[in-house]
């Protein structure tokens, strides 16, 4: 194999985010317009390195994909080591704002999955008119906690390893071996605590199921993509929040819960339709 | 389906490998029938079948019997390809000490799932 360096450009921002001073790492590659890209709960932006490396992708669009504060090369603030991390919609969407302005972005795509898919439930209700369009990925308005998450940060038990263990089922067992193992790698890697902090917000405190019927899918442009394998934001969900708000909705087969991760050139095929429609409608 | 998951296990140096720091007994129940495996350092000594009098063992994993069935296939439908997918729909149910079931959760997924490797269809 020869040396091939990717066209990915990974830097650090070092800024103040949600009233403090952070170090974040962001990565991005590709021209035209930006498409913010969020991770799921206790893993990084290395999830969308299928899509950076695809010219189908980069050749339109400018991708994005920083990682969250404690997540990946992004540090946690300073004095973390007196504070529990937990995530709340509030701190994710102010988050999210913020790094679109430091970055300048001018109506940016937004996309996450699954506590990503979530937040664009979110920017969707209330803050559409910031966004050109909005793709959640593995979105549903709530899940309920179905496992003590309490396992995933105690001392007796490798967090990276629990984590990793929980989610694998997450992953369509038609994905890739490469790819599965390189997913669930970021979970294995986590830091301590970090995905039960994520999934404060995702379990507890980001329950946005009153306001569905709030959200205009048409007018805020919102697109929803979920794996059939996924039994945490189930298909159920995700069609449901297409009916209620008129979103597009498509489930897509032999994926689960990390699509652009697990299976990426699969995953891509499903989205191109989607960033083209969002091109043509500039 | 379940007597092979010691051969399959077995013959299988990482998953072994995974598994060396978990020696425990861990009851399966497939519909009414229970088996209690038996690993050592990472190695399935032995799959017993009940009924047993007083069965000793850590944790529990039961299910019935069609669903196991359908999580043993080659390529499982949705919901039905990982023991917390069964979990989630209310069709498998994990009690008892957790902690080597978590603390060694990849290794046990792919302990319980092992009969698939041989799955025809």
């Amino acid at each position: 194999m020869s040396p091939r360096f990717e066209p990915i450009v990974g830097r650090y921002l070092n800024f103040n985010l949600l009233g403090r001073p952070h170090r974040l790492y962001i990565e991005e590659t590709g021209q035209g317009i930006p498409l913010l890209c969020l991770h799921t709960a206790g893993s990084d932006g290395r999830q969308y390195r299928g899509l950076m490396n695809d010219p189908r992708v980069t050749a339109n669009y400018r991708v994005i994909a920083f990682d969250m504060p404690w997540h990946g090369k992004s540090s946690p603030p300073e004095g973390y080591q007196n504070e529990e991390y937990r995530l709340t919609s509030k701190s994710y969407i102010q988050m999210i704002l913020e790094v679109a302005d430091a970055l300048q972005l001018d109506k940016p795509v937004v996309m996450g999955c699954s506590i990503g898919g979530r937040i664009c439930l979110y920017l969707a209700h209330q803050h559409a008119a910031r966004f050109r369009a909005i793709i959640g990925l593995e979105s549903s308005p709530h899940v309920a906690p179905y496992y003590d998450v309490e396992w995933l940060h105690r001392g007796d038990v490798h967090g990276g390893e629990v984590s990793a263990g929980v989610v694998s089922g997450l992953v369509a067992p038609t994905a890739p071996d490469n790819h599965r193992w390189e997913t669930l790698w970021h979970y294995l890697m986590s830091g301590p605590g970090v995905f039960k902090g994520d999934l404060h917000f995702y379990k507890v405190d980001g329950d946005i199921r009153a306001k569905i019927d709030e959200i205009d899918g048409k007018k805020s442009n919102l697109y929803l993509l979920t794996g059939e394998y996924d039994y945490s934001c189930t298909t159920e969900a995700t069609l449901d929040i297409g009916r209620r708000t008129g979103a597009e909705a498509v489930i897509m087969k032999g994926l689960g819960h990390f699509p652009m991760s697990e299976d990426p050139p699969k995953f891509i095929d499903y989205l191109l339709p989607v960033l083209e429609k969002i091109r043509a409608a500039k | 389906m379940i007597e092979r998951i010691p051969d399959l296990v077995n013959a299988d140096a990482n998953l072994m490998r995974r598994g060396r720091h978990l020696s425990t007994t861990f009851l399966m129940e497939v519909g009414d029938k229970g088996y209690l495996i038996k690993i050592i350092e990472g190695r399935v000594v032995s799959v017993t079948p009940g009924p047993f009098v007083t069965p000793n063992y850590s944790f529990a994993l039961r299910a019935p019997k069609d669903e196991w069935e359908m999580f043993w296939t080659k390529l499982p439908p949705p919901g039905h390809h990982d023991i917390f997918a069964l979990f989630k729909r209310g069709k498998l149910t994990i009690e008892g000490d957790l902690h080597p079931f978590m603390a060694n959760l990849l290794y046990i997924k792919d302990v319980v799932a092992a009969p698939r490797r041989e799955a025809k269809q």
